[in-house]
Parts: C-alpha cells; structure tokens; sequence
C-alpha cells in the first residue's frame, strides 16, 4: 500500500522553519535552567545557543537568551510550555532578522604566531570591537562581539594568522529604542 | 516568642489546613520522623500500601471520583522511582497530586548515599513543579504553594522532596497566604468577543459537533451541568473522549458515543463530516485525531482549554477561548440565553439533515458483536455488569488494554467522576490500586476494576490494602488469558505472529482471591453470568471475579492505522481488506 498506516499519524505538510531568539525571565532558583533546557530536549526541540545570568539581584530574577529554530508551529509551543514553567515570569520572542533588536555576541580568540601575523589578526577583527586582553611576544588574545555568522567567518578567516583557540558565548538580545519588553 | 515546630510536624500542620484526609503512602528510613509524627494528628488517616506505585495509583483514583488532590508520602531512593508511574500517570491525565518524598539529609545530598537518588531531577519531566526544601523556613511555604500548583490551572501532579534533617528541624509555622503573584498564569483569559463569534458560527453551522473531554470533569460537576444545558440549548450532537465520559449522559440520544480510535461510527463520521467542531476541554490526543492531514477537513474548529499550551499543538485551530470550562461554557449559555437565541428552535430545520445523516451512521450499530451461548463474549461481559449495577451510582476504574475499550464502549455513565482510566500514559495496573483509592473516598459505593489477567497482575498485592483497610473493591477480570490488545495489534500488523502476548501460568485467581483473604468467583458460561455478577455485586467484601472470556475476540470498530475517521473497520469480517503493512507497521 502506498500510504504508510500508523496510529500515529505522520505529517506530509512541512512548514519552513526559522531561528528565532527567545528571552525568557525566571527566578534565579536551584534547577532552574535543567527545567528550560529539560523542555527543550524533552519535547526535542533545539538549542543553538543559550546564555544565562542573573540581571536583577534584588528580586532574584535570571534572564535567559535561547537561540532556536522551528516551523511557527513550533515556536509558539516553545514560548507557551515555557510560560507553563512555574519560575518563569515572561517570555518574548524575536526573528533574528528582527531589525528593531540588537543581537550579540562575544568571541575569544587567541592567536599564536610571529608578530606580523598577529597584527594582521587584530587588523580583521578591528570592526568587530577588537579589545586586546592579553599580549605576549608570541600571542594575543583578542575579544570581539559580533553577530554569529560573523564570528563563524572570524574564526575561518584567522586560522591563517595561527588563530590556535576559540572560546564564544550565546547570543544576548535586546530591542532598540525606549520601549521594554512587558 | 511563638512555639516552634519540627519539620515533621509542620507537614501535618499543613496537611491539615489543606483539609487532607488521607495519605496514601509507604515508609521507609528517610520518612521515618514523618511517620513519627502521624500518630498526633487524628483527623489523617495513612493508607499504607504494598508499592509505592499503588500508592500513586490509589490517590490518583481517590483524586479523579472526590475532585480533592490526592497526596502521596515516600521514602527516598526506590520509594520515589517507583512513585515515578504513577507521577507521570497523573501528568499525562491532568489529576492533582501532591507527592511529599523522603530524602537523605542535607550533608549527605550528592554522596551517593544510602538511598539516595535525585529525585527532583528524576521527576522533574513527570510533575508540573518539584521542589527539593534545603532550608527549614521554606518548608511549609513550599508545601501550600505545591498544593496550589497541583490543583489551579489544568491540575496535574506535583513532588516535595523533603531531606531527613529538615524533618527534624525546628522553625515557625505560618498559615497559607493567600494567592500573591499570578506570574502571568491566570486561568481565563476569554473575552465575551470571542464567546460572540462562537455563537455566530453556531448560528451558521449546518453540520456542527461538540467533541468534549477529561476538561470538562476536572473543572468540576458545575462544569457538566453547563455542558449538559449548552446541548440542550443547542440541540447539536455530542460526542466525547475517553476521559470525558461521565460528563454527559451515556443513555441520552444526543449523545453518539466515544470517538477515537475504537469510537462509535456514528462518532467519527460526524468528527469528519462536521462543518463545525467544538471541542471542549480534550487535546485532539493522536488516539482521537487518526489521520491529522484527513482530520475533520471540513469545519471549523473551535477549541475550548485551560491550557494555552494545548491550542494549535497539534491542530489548528479557527477560534480558541482559553479559560476553565465551566466559566466558558457558563458565558456561552447566558450569552444564548440573554440575546434569547433559541438556537434548537431556529437551528432545528438547518441542522434536521445533519442529523438524519447521523441516525444512517447509528444504523449501523458499530458496537454490536456476535454473541454466543456457549462461552462468555467480553462485551457481553460488559454489558451485563452495566445492566446490573446501573441503578447504584457505580464507579469503574480500568486497567489498560481490550477490556478497558469494552468498558468505555458499553458501560454507559450518567455522573462525572464515575469513570477513572488511564489514558494519555496508558498504565496496565492502573485500575486495582485506583479503585482502593476511588473506595476510600466513596466508602459506601460499589466500586468496580474492570480488568484484564495481564494488567492486574502488575498491580495484584494491593488486595492485600483493599483487605487490611475493608474496602469491598470489585476486580472484574475479562480473562481471555492474551494480552489482548497487544494480541489484536500482532493479528492486524504482524501476521498472527503472537510474540510473547500469551500469559502461560497463570495463577488461580479463586486461590488467589482466597489467599488475600479476600472472596474469589469464577464464571466462564454465559448462562451463569448474571447469578454470579449479582453474587459479587452483593458480597460485603472484596472480590476477585474471574470471568473467562473468548480468547479470539478483538475490539471493534477500530480506526486502523494511519486512517482518517471516515475508514473505520468495523468487524472482524471487514478487516482483511485494510490489512496494515509497509511503513506503518515501524510506527505504532
């Protein structure tokens, strides 16, 4: 038989999927995180990156940045099950195509060489808010904040100047303007 | 300086300002100050069981007939995993526990233990919170804010996990608070906009259908007394889910059974004619949906949920209206009664095809099956037991698998809280302990298992509760001596290749019955059936009925893999020609 026959119904629609950023904020408590990250594996969606600090010491409130992809389908399942979670207070979500949001990151880069290569590293990073954190005779190591894909051609672009370690965070986001997210 | 309280005693002290009447639970060595304490506090009776996962089980039974959470108390270690079933039981079919466990002391937190596990990372994917208390003052904050977790919203289980020190540990005790922060998760959140538009695709349907669920019963008995008036005041069909049965009356005509996978014909033909589709309170689970590209293609579709995380899950939906049921369907029907639209009256012409349509589809009597005289058929089984025991306010909990169809499709309930089943998880061994559970808060009920040989058996020491506690539980086994269901999938995907469903050995179940102490009966002749119903319907005890059965006899109508609702099997001389093979057979 042509068609495949199972309880479980298989979907031939496919919808297109798209990376999306999602904040949440939650009580910075014990267990927390496992509970976001556990919904996520749990319920197999992905996590393409995942940065998470407290931002409100006195009301003890953690602010999480997900970056995400999934049919619309999917992401409104994402945003409600998290605000299901009994930490979490609210939940926004951006397209990372959203202009009115700023979105970054920050790389570490440490580069090992002669000193003609070295400068020419901190040359092509010098529009990604190149800061020198640490210098020896032989090395460097250079911070920059930038967009992911921007970092992803940083780190192909520097292996030709002894690029030998890099360390980088998930995405943070925040929208432009006055206005705050409610 | 106000008195101090161990932690021990500050669990009973909260216990008791949540109204709790019964524990169901077992102890061990991390529950022991815990159990200490039990003896000062009269108005809380313990219910010890014979496996943590019974004592899940049973507050889950005790939960679902009384509408009050069940509570549940553990040791630590195997005391929580094997609470771990029932946990996401209840998870699965939204029931309000609240599961207080044992843990080794503080110190001893992350050393391997005696004991010891991480029970709230272990329970953390099968409750809708867990909490590990490290600090005395947060104890019984902690324990009011479990119980309002456990039962606002959509209900569902929740677990304390409570180290030894903290149960000896003195502080204050304070009371509840009332309700501070709502975090954004306020329950009703429908407009009377959105009740208009319902009632104005109402008034255009032609074709509608009201598709309602286990919503309806956790939102209370006001909830189906509002369902019941919205259909009358509509005259538009019903059908309702597994766990919604009892929400509408069984026997009433504008009722056309249980829809699904093994649903009535009537029921999902008009699932999947419908221009119109109300579901009130059920998740369109894959057991009710088959097909989702061919589900109900045809209407529009209304969606009625506590949960906003439930609407557009798996079906889109034209309209939601997120809310607890009955203050939903209480909207609806004064909305229809203010602007005083008689929609039976006005609607009787436009919907009269649609219900001859109906009728054509009941002709076909989807549930009936080919008696016999010589050995018991289990829908006979059924019906019989219905027949007898109707006109007593009866409670049924099941086990999973055939028989637990049977008892959906032929005993007809008339009250909520009547009908207590496993659904979403689908736990063989789920109906012995939850009818010791459905007895303790009904005690002068008859409370009937109907079950299967396979299913009660993972679950069978729990007579010995039912025995020590009095509780006149009924276990009425439909033993055909199969797994049953497991049997009729082998038959329809895998060519009669029975692997492994035949239970070789089984016990005696008379002996067995007798060996609890408990009354056993045994039939396997129609003729004799009724006389021995009546006998156990009668006896002042517990009883194990052990009723042999056809071992052959599958569960019909079915909606066969993969299908929409509208190609539907209904006997077993029809089935060759849907026979299921390629890819499906991978996937159930």
């Amino acid at each position: 038989m042509a068609n495949p026959k199972s309880a479980y119904s298989v979907s031939t629609k496919k919808e297109k999927s798209d990376t999306h950023i999602i904040v949440v904020w939650v009580d910075n408590e014990a267990g927390v995180l496992a509970r976001v990250v556990g919904l996520f594996s749990g319920r197999g969606y992905n996590i393409e990156s995942l940065a998470v600090a407290e931002v409100d010491a006195k009301k003890n409130i953690s602010r999480i940045t997900i970056v995400t992809t999934g049919t619309p389908q999917v992401i409104d399942q994402i945003k409600l099950q998290l605000k299901k979670l009994v930490p979490v207070h609210k939940v926004a979500d951006f397209k990372r195509n959203d202009k009115s949001v700023i979105f970054k990151e920050m790389a570490l880069f440490k580069v090992v060489g002669n000193t003609n290569k070295i400068k020419k590293a901190i040359n092509a990073c010098k529009k990604y808010n190149a800061v020198i954190l640490d210098k020896t005779k032989k090395s460097n190591v250079i911070q920059i904040t930038a967009l992911r894909r921007e970092i992803d051609k940083m780190a192909k672009d520097l292996k030709k100047f002894g690029l030998v370690s890099i360390s980088r965070t998930g995405a943070v986001a925040m929208t432009r303007g006055n206005k705050v997210f409610n | 300086m106000s008195k101090l309280y161990s932690g021990a005693e500050i669990v009973f002290k909260c216990l008791e300002d949540q109204d709790v009447e019964f524990i169901f639970g077992y102890p061990g060595g991390a529950v022991l100050p815990i159990y200490d304490e039990l003896k000062n506090h009269s108005s809380i009776k313990h219910i010890l069981v014979r496996h943590e996962q019974g004592a899940g089980h049973a507050a889950e039974g005790y939960a679902r007939s009384s509408g009050k959470p069940g509570v549940v108390l553990v040791t630590s270690g195997p005391g929580a995993t094997n609470v771990v079933t029932a946990l996401t039981d209840a998870y699965m079919d939204s029931v309000p526990l609240v599961c207080i466990s044992g843990q080794v002391p503080t110190h001893l937190i992350g050393t391997d233990a005696f004991q010891e596990c991480d029970t709230t990372g272990i329970t953390r994917p099968c409750t809708k919170h867990n909490w590990l208390v490290k600090d005395i003052k947060d104890l019984s904050k902690t324990l009011h804010e479990a119980f309002r977790v456990a039962t606002t919203g959509r209900p569902g289980p929740v677990l304390i996990d409570i180290p030894k020190d903290i149960q000896f540990a003195k502080t204050n005790y304070s009371k509840p608070k009332i309700e501070k922060k709502l975090n954004g998760k306020k329950s009703n959140q429908f407009s009377q906009l959105e009740i208009n538009e319902l009632i104005n695709l109402m008034n255009k349907s032609k074709k509608p259908i009201i598709y309602s669920g286990g919503g309806v019963i956790n939102s209370g008995p006001g909830a189906s007394e509002a369902l019941r008036e919205l259909v009358e005041l509509t005259g538009f069909p019903i059908t309702s889910t597994l766990q919604g049965l009892g929400a509408y009356p069984g026997d009433d005509n504008q009722f056309l059974g249980m829809l699904g996978m093994h649903g009535t014909y009537e029921a999902n033909n008009a699932m999947h004619d419908c221009d119109l589709l109300i579901n009130i309170g059920a998740r369109f689970d894959d057991r009710i949906t088959g097909k989702i590209d061919e589900f109900s293609p045809k209407s529009k579709k209304v969606h009625i949920d506590i949960d906003p995380s439930s609407i557009n899950k798996i079906i889109k939906v034209d309209l939601a209206l997120v809310g607890d049921v009955k203050e939903v369907i209480n909207g609806i029907n004064k909305t229809l009664k203010k602007k005083n639209i008689d929609l039976k009256k006005s609607n009787k012409e436009k919907i009269s095809k649609w219900w001859e349509q109906i009728q054509k589809w009941r002709t076909k009597n989807s549930l009936n099956f080919k008696n016999s005289d010589t050995t018991i058929k289990p829908q006979h089984a059924v019906q019989r037991l219905y027949e007898l025991t109707k006109n007593k306010d009866t409670f049924i909990t099941t086990e999973v698998g055939q028989h637990q169809m049977w008892a959906a499709q032929h005993y007809k309930f008339n009250k909520p809280n009547r009908w207590m089943t496993s659904g979403g998880l689908g736990t063989m061994g789920y109906g012995l302990p939850a009818a010791v559970g459905v007895q303790i808060a009904h005690p002068k009920k008859l409370v009937i298992d109907i079950a299967g040989e396979a299913s009660v058996l993972m679950t069978m020491q729990e007579m010995s509760t039912a025995v020590q506690y009095n509780l006149p539980i009924k276990i009425f086994i439909l033993n055909n001596q199969y797994m049953g269901m497991v049997r009729q999938w082998q038959e329809l995907l895998h060519e009669k290749n029975y692997s492994e469903s035949y239970s070789e050995a089984l016990p005696d179940f008379v002996k067995l019955a007798e060996a609890y102490g408990c009354k056993g009966i045994k039939a396997d002749k129609p003729s004799e059936l009724d006389e021995k119903i009546n006998e156990m319907v009668q006896y002042d005890g517990p009883v194990i009925f052990d009723c042999h059965v056809d071992p052959n006899e599958n569960c019909f109508p079915m909606i066969p893999s993969g299908k929409p609702h509208n190609q539907m099997i209904l006997g077993p001389s029809e089935k060759n020609e849907n026979k299921i093979t390629g890819k499906g057979k991978a996937l159930v």
